[in-house]
C-alpha cells in the first residue's frame, strides 16, 4: 500500500464519476487538438499549394507595372544582374530560391509571343509546376512552413538542379504549350528568334498563365540575342510565408532600394488570416477549457471531498497528516488529468481524421507534439481546479469518522 | 507500574448560543501501561469527547495530558498525526473501515504510513489477520464481511503498528450479544497476552466490567 495505490483504489471505485469529472477537460481538449490538427495540416497545404503557383515574390525596376503579377516583368525596365548576387549573399533568412529574368515581347513568324530569359537551375526551382510536366521528372517539397518550427525542406534531390541545367543549352529553349501549337513546333524542332536558332527541349504543360505563350531560353542567350547585356528585368523569388509576415520584404528592399518588390500578396495574406483565425478559436476554446474544465474538476473535487468525509477521517485518525490528504487529492487531480489528456487528445485525433476531409478537404495526420501539450494542459487545470477542494479536505477534523461528539 | 498516561485537570468547552457547555471539566486521572480502563456515563456526559482528548484526535481548551511523558495538549497537528501513528490504534463502533479496499488492504494503510515496503506490508498484515481468525478473508471487502468479521478487522488495523494504547468507541455498539462477547473475550485477550493498554468507552455493563479500571463520567465530570 501506498498513497498511489490508495488513489488507484479510490479511482476505480468510483468509475463514473471520474468519467463525469474528466469529461469537460476530455471534450474540450479533443476540440482544440481537432482543431491544431486540421490548421496545422491546412496550413502546410496551402504552403503546399503556394509553392506551385510559382515565386511568390518579384523585384522588378521602380518604373514597372504591377497590374498583373505574372506579366509584370515584360516589357519592364532592366536593373544589374549583379543584383542576385547581393541578395544571395545578404544571407536573408526565408529567401529559398531566386531567378533571375529578362522578358520582351517578340515576333516569330507573325506570332506575337513573350521571349524569356532565365537561368534554368533557379527556375527549376521557382516553377515546381513544371515538375509535373514531365520534364524534370521530380516534385518539389513546400518551402513555406507554417511555423517557424517547419523550415524549409528544400530539395529532395539536389542533383536535380545540376540535370536542370544540362537540360537546358546555351542554344535550347523551352516553350509553353500555347506558342507551341501557335509556331505548329514539338519538341526537337528548330525556332529562329532574332537571327538566332533555338532547339526546343521541351513542350511545356499548361499552366493556365502568360507562361504557356513564352518561350524560355538561357538568360545569357536572350541578353544576347535582345543586346541587353548583364541587366534583368525581374528577379523572382521563392520566399517562406512567415519570412514575409515577418519583414522580409523590408529587409530585401533595403538591399535593393532603387526597385519594386511585390508579392502574391492575396494569397499571402488570406493565408496569414487564416492562420491567425485558426490559431485564435484554439486560444478562445483554450481559455474557456481551462474556465469550464477547472470549475467542472473543482466542482468533481469538491462533491468527492464531501462523500469522503468519513474516509478522510479515517485515514487522519490513523496518523495521515494533513500535507498527505492534500498529496493524495492533488495526486488524484493529476491522474485525472492525464487520463483526461490522453483520451482528449486521441478524441482530437479522431475528429479531426473524420472531419478534416470535410472541413479543409485534406486528410488530417495525427501530431504527436499535442498529445505532449494535451497532456500538459489537462494536468494543470485539473491541478488548479482541485486546489482549494484539496486544501479544505485536508482541514477535515480525524474524528471526522466518528460519531457526533 | 508507571504510569502511561496522566490526564491533570482538562476541560473542554464549547461556545453555544445560550453560553459555555463544558463537555469534560475539571477532569484528572492516571493510567498505567496493561490497565483495561472502561470509560461509562449516560449519553451527552463527555466520554466520547474525552476519548477524542486522549487519544490525540481534539486538543482539550485547557489541563495537561501527559502519554508516556510527553505532553500532547499543545502538540501541533503534524505531532499529533505523529503520535497516534506511532502509539495508537483505534477500534470504533462503525469499524471505520475503508469500503474499497480489502481486509488486507486496510490493515497494511497504517504500516505504509510507517514506512513499511510493500512485501513487509503484506507478511506483518496476514500474520495479524490470522492472528483476528480472518486470513481466509483477508482478500475480502468490509461489504462481504459480517459485523464481527469488520470489527476484527479493525481491531487487526489496530494491533499492526504495536501501539501501547487502542482507544475503542463503543466497539460493541453494532455487534448482537454474541458477537459482542466474542469481541470484548478479544481485546481482553490482547490486553493481557500482549500487555496493550485499552481504553473503552461502552454503554454496556457488560462490556464495562472486562475493565480493570473504571471511568464514569456524569455532566464532563468524574464520577468515582
Amino acid at each position: 500500500m501506498n498513497l498511489l495505490k490508495l488513489v488507484w483504489l479510490e479511482l476505480g471505485q468510483r468509475k463514473t464519476q471520474l468519467i463525469s469529472g474528466i469529461l469537460a477537460i476530455t471534450l474540450g481538449i479533443g476540440v482544440i487538438v481537432a482543431i491544431r490538427s486540421i490548421s496545422v495540416v491546412s496550413e502546410k497545404a496551402v504552403a503546399i499549394n503556394l509553392d506551385n503557383l510559382g515565386a511568390n515574390i518579384m523585384v522588378l525596376p521602380q518604373g514597372a507595372s504591377v497590374d498583373n503579377y505574372y506579366a509584370a516583368d515584360i516589357d519592364a525596365p532592366t536593373f544589374p544582374e549583379e543584383y542576385v548576387e547581393r541578395i544571395v549573399t545578404s544571407e536573408l533568412k526565408g529567401v529559398d530560391n531566386l531567378s533571375p529574368k529578362l522578358t520582351r515581347r517578340i515576333d516569330i513568324n507573325g506570332q506575337k509571343l513573350v521571349l524569356t530569359g532565365i537561368l534554368p537551375k533557379n527556375e527549376l526551382a521557382s516553377k515546381p509546376i513544371w515538375q509535373n510536366s514531365g520534364l524534370f521528372g521530380a516534385e518539389l517539397n513546400a518551402a513555406c512552413g507554417p511555423s517557424p518550427s517547419n523550415e524549409s525542406l528544400g530539395y529532395k534531390d539536389e542533383k536535380l538542379q545540376r540535370k536542370s541545367i544540362d537540360s537546358l543549352g546555351i542554344s535550347d529553349c523551352l516553350i509553353g504549350s500555347n506558342a507551341a501549337s501557335r509556331l505548329k513546333v514539338k519538341e526537337g524542332d528548330k525556332i529562329t528568334v532574332a537571327g538566332t536558332e533555338l532547339k526546343i527541349g521541351k513542350v511545356l504543360g499548361e499552366t493556365g498563365t502568360i507562361d504557356d505563350d513564352r518561350i524560355f531560353a538561357h538568360l545569357h542567350t536572350v541578353q544576347s540575342i535582345l543586346e541587353i547585356k548583364d541587366q534583368v528585368s525581374a528577379i523572382e523569388i521563392m520566399g517562406c510565408c512567415n519570412a514575409i509576415s515577418d519583414g522580409l520584404l523590408g529587409k530585401l528592399r533595403n538591399i535593393l532600394p532603387d526597385t519594386k518588390i511585390t508579392t502574391i500578396g492575396q494569397i499571402v495574406s488570406t493565408q496569414i488570416k487564416t492562420n491567425k483565425l485558426m490559431n485564435q478559436i484554439s486560444l478562445i476554446i483554450l481559455i474557456i477549457i481551462v474556465f469550464v474544465g477547472g470549475i467542472s474538476i473543482g466542482n468533481y473535487m469538491w462533491a468527492n471531498v464531501n462523500e469522503r468525509k468519513r474516509e478522510i477521517g479515517i485515514l487522519r485518525m490513523i496518523g495521515y497528516p494533513k500535507s498527505s490528504i492534500y498529496y493524495i487529492l492533488m495526486l488524484k487531480a493529476a491522474i485525472m488529468g492525464l487520463i483526461g489528456g490522453i483520451i482528449g487528445y486521441m478524441a482530437g485525433v479522431l475528429i479531426a481524421w473524420f472531419l478534416g476531409p470535410y472541413i479543409a478537404g485534406i486528410n488530417i495526420a495525427p501530431i504527436p507534439i499535442l498529445l505532449l501539450w494535451s497532456v500538459i494542459i489537462s494536468v494543470f487545470i485539473s491541478l488548479v481546479g482541485s486546489v482549494l477542494p484539496a486544501w479544505f479536505a485536508a482541514r477535515f477534523e480525524p474524528y471526522s469518522n466518528m460519531q457526533e461528539v | 507500574m508507571t504510569n502511561i498516561l496522566t490526564v491533570q485537570n482538562i476541560a473542554k468547552t464549547y461556545n453555544m448560543r445560550d453560553g459555555i457547555v463544558y463537555a469534560l471539566n475539571d477532569v484528572s486521572f492516571a493510567i498505567k501501561k496493561g490497565d483495561f480502563v472502561s470509560i461509562t456515563g449516560p449519553s451527552g456526559s463527555g466520554k466520547t469527547t474525552l476519548l477524542l482528548a486522549l487519544s490525540g484526535l481534539i486538543r482539550p481548551t485547557s489541563g495537561q495530558i501527559i502519554f508516556e511523558g510527553k505532553h500532547l495538549e499543545n502538540a501541533s497537528d503534524k505531532e499529533l498525526a505523529g503520535f497516534r501513528k506511532k502509539h495508537v490504534g483505534f477500534v470504533m463502533q462503525n469499524f471505520s473501515l475503508i469500503p474499497y479496499m480489502t481486509a488486507i488492504q486496510n490493515v497494511m494503510v497504517p504500516l505504509s504510513l510507517n514506512g513499511h515496503v510493500s512485501a513487509e506490508q503484506q507478511v506483518l498484515s496476514s500474520a495479524v489477520l490470522e492472528l483476528v481468525g480472518l486470513e481466509n478473508r483477508k482478500n475480502h471487502f468490509p461489504r462481504e464481511l459480517s459485523a464481527g468479521q469488520q470489527q476484527r478487522v479493525a481491531i487487526a488495523r489496530a494491533l499492526v503498528n504495536k501501539p501501547s494504547i487502542i482507544f475503542a468507541d463503543e466497539p460493541t455498539g453494532n455487534l448482537d450479544p454474541a458477537l459482542s462477547t466474542e469481541i470484548m473475550e478479544f481485546l481482553q485477550k490482547i490486553n493481557k497476552e500482549l500487555n496493550i493498554t485499552i481504553m473503552m468507552v461502552t454503554h454496556s455493563p457488560q462490556a464495562a466490567n472486562y475493565g480493570n479500571v473504571k471511568i464514569m463520567l456524569e455532566d464532563g465530570k468524574l464520577n468515582n
